[in-house]
């Protein structure tokens, strides 16, 4: 039963079996279904099966003015509303032409960085606790804990933050805020060292991950699959260098990217995204300008008839993008998100099959998907 | 009223026969109750020391630093209701987890957990002295891998077949280097009784891990192996088969399964310490100047050895990610049986010529 095993026509007849993965099961992460066809502990065929946390959200937003809007999509990948918001509020001032004073830009980049350290801890957590690392889920977590809690200093909210308006920034950054946070990202590198003390080098770990849910720079693209996912499998991509957005064009980070294609290389990216968010939030909170937070805007915000607008960024699992049609209204007549877990589950069954099922844990850990965003 | 039926009993306790039958039997009580204390403050323990490596508390509501916590525990498992699935093979349900708790509990019966007085007739720290000990025990702990297959294959539900599964293969690949290991120390020793092998331990003043480091390594490895812990929890992995072969299992006999593991725990730890470790010995049993060192009792020194074991169950735990199945099986198959097999052959070379030369 090792890795390369010839996989032939089976000895004595149908020896496969069905076995649904989920939707109530510790390692699907929420409520996604796996429907496998298993030989054995070797899977055949994997076949995911989505919708248990459908709550037509795009629906949602046609309902409500555009500023109303920002809460709905907190809820879509709930382990990283701020990026969520700024991937929808960028597409509205896109939508309406509004531009947004720097000192916000750059509040907005910090808030995104710290959600994507955030959501990669909580990836990192869960990641090793399927593949049976427990401790280095109390790790994350604690770290995540003084995250939510600057979230929390900033907006009051810790996880569905309602962070960010079309214009700007709601609130501007509390007093003693920017100290707070340097502290914190200060000690961050640190600790990924301590995450990194226990699995880097670990040998059960390199094992459970080298070599596993291979996804070709190739394959990887006609799935659609980017962020993370993407970097791991070689290709050099990513929103912030290629399009920058908000203040990415001004501060100085490097794209890490690896190129054995596996869920050891992906866990790679995503350790060195971490310590790449803290320096960008370090340059951010050194060149903090001063100004206004708000654009000069009308109360009520109206697009268009007949306009559209599409606006992507790099969220920790990918390219998240808000597709709005603007009727002149002040609702949006469509919204359509791009979801990023969606695009790159795609690429699991493909990682999955012939893979053991201690191997589909890893793959579903290193998709990193979140329910709540693939069924909207 | 006579007296008479006092008399008749304490001629009956007096007759050798009796002594026999009941000494053993009140020991064994004796041995059954207390380590069901330590099973139920063994995870404790673990609950306690997981917590510490892991910067949080862990239990400390119930009682003082939470103390009462297991005994809370117990009851609120005692008071679950037992469910049987529908479709399930009842009496293999039903026995399945029996199978795995007794033959654990059984092995205490030939672990000697002390030194053996002189004096005749006095309590010994074990109740029975087989001369075949390490058959016994070896035969008994492969009895329990038919509750985990039973139990998975009789609740009717694909996660637990899986998790059975794993383990029959798991555990019958370990049995073997466990086995292998337990030979080198045997032919150093020249006795199978587990007394035997502590006292030939003390003539030598050497435990036996020195000489047997290999096997001693093996030994424990498999023995981790052997009561799905941690690295090798693919049995019950949750993440993996939900929580494994005992999924559908709940109440008491979920509590029996639960049982088992921590029980084995201890067996594996108890004797790889007797083996291995000099049993009831004090450390450098040879040196003269560490004498003082026997002013505590041996008891003491032995369960101080097994608790260092147990602490390394949970800190492994605490520690590494999960072996996959197939790499589990390389392991113990493609390093751990040629080394065992190694070793034996090492050992037995040394034992001839040794003993040829004196």
């Amino acid at each position: 039963m090792n890795g390369n095993a010839p996989t032939g026509e089976p000895l004595f007849g149908l020896r496969e079996m069905e076995l649904n993965f989920g939707p109530q099961h510790p390692a699907t992460h929420g409520v996604m279904r796996l429907k496998l066809k298993v030989d054995g502990e070797r899977i055949v065929d994997c076949y995911p099966i989505i919708g248990y946390l459908h709550r037509g959200t795009e629906k949602l937003f046609e309902l409500h003015p555009f500023f109303q809007n920002v809460p709905h999509t907190d809820r879509l990948d709930y382990v990283a509303a701020a990026t969520n918001n700024l991937a929808y509020v960028g597409a509205v001032e896109k939508l309406v032409g509004l531009v947004v004073p720097p000192r916000a830009r750059y509040i907005r980049v910090i808030l995104a960085e710290l959600q994507r350290i955030s959501s990669h801890l909580v990836w990192l957590a869960t990641h090793a606790i399927d593949i049976g690392a427990m401790t280095p889920f109390f790790y994350c977590f604690r770290e995540r804990e003084l995250i939510l809690d600057l979230f929390e200093q900033y907006c009051g909210a810790r996880l569905t933050l309602n962070s960010m308006r079309p214009g700007g920034q709601p609130y501007d950054l509390p007093q003693g805020w920017v100290e707070r946070c340097g502290e914190f990202i200060a000690e961050f590198p640190a600790k990924v060292d301590e995450y990194e003390d226990l699995l880097t080098e670990n040998r059960i770990w390199k094992r459970r991950t080298v070599g596993i849910g291979v996804l070709p720079p190739e394959t990887a693209i006609a799935y659609g699959v980017t962020g993370p996912m993407l970097r791991g499998s070689g290709v050099d991509w990513d929103l912030r260098k290629a399009l920058p957005y908000e203040a990415y064009g001004e501060v100085e980070f490097d794209v890490p990217v690896f190129h054995n294609c596996d869920t050891y290389d992906r866990y790679l990216v995503r350790i060195e995204e971490m310590r790449q968010s803290a320096r960008i939030i370090r340059q951010c909170l050194d060149r903090l300008p001063d100004g206004p937070i708000m654009a000069k805007r009308p109360r009520v915000l109206k697009a268009a008839a007949a306009t559209e607008a599409y606006h992507a960024v790099e969220g920790p699992k990918g390219e998240l993008g808000f597709y709005i049609v603007g009727d002149g209204s002040t609702n949006p007549y469509r919204c359509h998100v791009r979801p990023t877990s969606f695009m790159n589950l795609q690429a699991l069954p493909e990682m999955s099959r012939g893979a053991l099922i201690s191997d589909l844990v890893a793959l579903i850990g290193t998709v990193d998907i979140v329910l709540g965003e693939i069924d909207r | 009223m006579s007296w008479a039926w006092l008399d008749s009993l304490r001629e009956t306790i007096g007759q050798p026969q009796f002594t026999l039958l009941f000494a053993p039997a009140a020991k064994f009580l004796v041995a059954i109750v207390v380590i069901l204390l330590i099973i139920a403050y063994l995870v404790f323990v673990e609950r306690r020391l997981l917590g510490f490596l892991q910067v949080r508390l862990g239990p400390n509501r119930v009682g003082p630093w939470g103390l009462l916590q297991p005994i809370a525990d117990i009851l609120k498992l005692l008071i679950k209701e037992d469910t049987i699935p529908n479709r399930a093979v009842r009496w293999a349900y039903l026995l399945a987890p029996c199978l795995v708790v007794a033959p654990a509990f059984v092995i205490f019966s030939v672990v000697p957990f002390g030194p053996s007085p002189n004096a005749p007739g006095a309590p010994r720290w074990y109740v029975t002295d087989l001369d075949a000990a390490i058959i016994f025990v070896v035969a008994l702990a492969s009895l329990g891998i038919y509750g985990i297959i039973l139990g998975g294959w009789s609740s009717n539900n694909k996660f637990s077949l899986l998790g059975g599964l794993r383990s029959a293969a798991q555990m019958v690949s370990y049995e073997v280097p466990q086995g292998l290991a337990l030979v080198g120390p045997l032919m150093l020793a020249g006795s199978m009784s587990l007394v035997g092998i502590v006292e030939s331990q003390a003539q030598r003043g050497l435990w036996f891990a020195v000489p047997q480091i290999v096997a001693f390594f093996i030994y424990f490895v498999a023995g981790v192996a052997e009561t799905n812990r941690n690295p090798f929890d693919l049995p019950e992995a949750e993440s993996e088969l939900v929580a494994g072969f005992h999924t559908e299992y709940s109440g008491v006999r979920f509590a029996l399964f639960f049982l088992g593991e921590y029980a084995n725990m201890i067996v594996i730890s108890a004797i790889a310490v007797t083996v291995f470790l000099g049993g009831w010995l004090r450390p450098f049993p040879s040196i003269e100047a560490l004498a003082f060192l026997d002013l505590i009792p041996g008891a003491v020194w032995f369960f101080l050895k097994v608790f260092a074991f147990l602490f390394l169950f949970i800190w492994f735990r605490g520690t590494f990610p999960r072996f996959r199945f197939d790499q589990l099986m390389a392991l113990g198959w493609k390093w751990l049986i040629p080394l065992a097999l190694a070793n034996l052959m090492v050992t037995g070379l040394l034992v001839v010529l040794l003993n040829g030369r004196t």
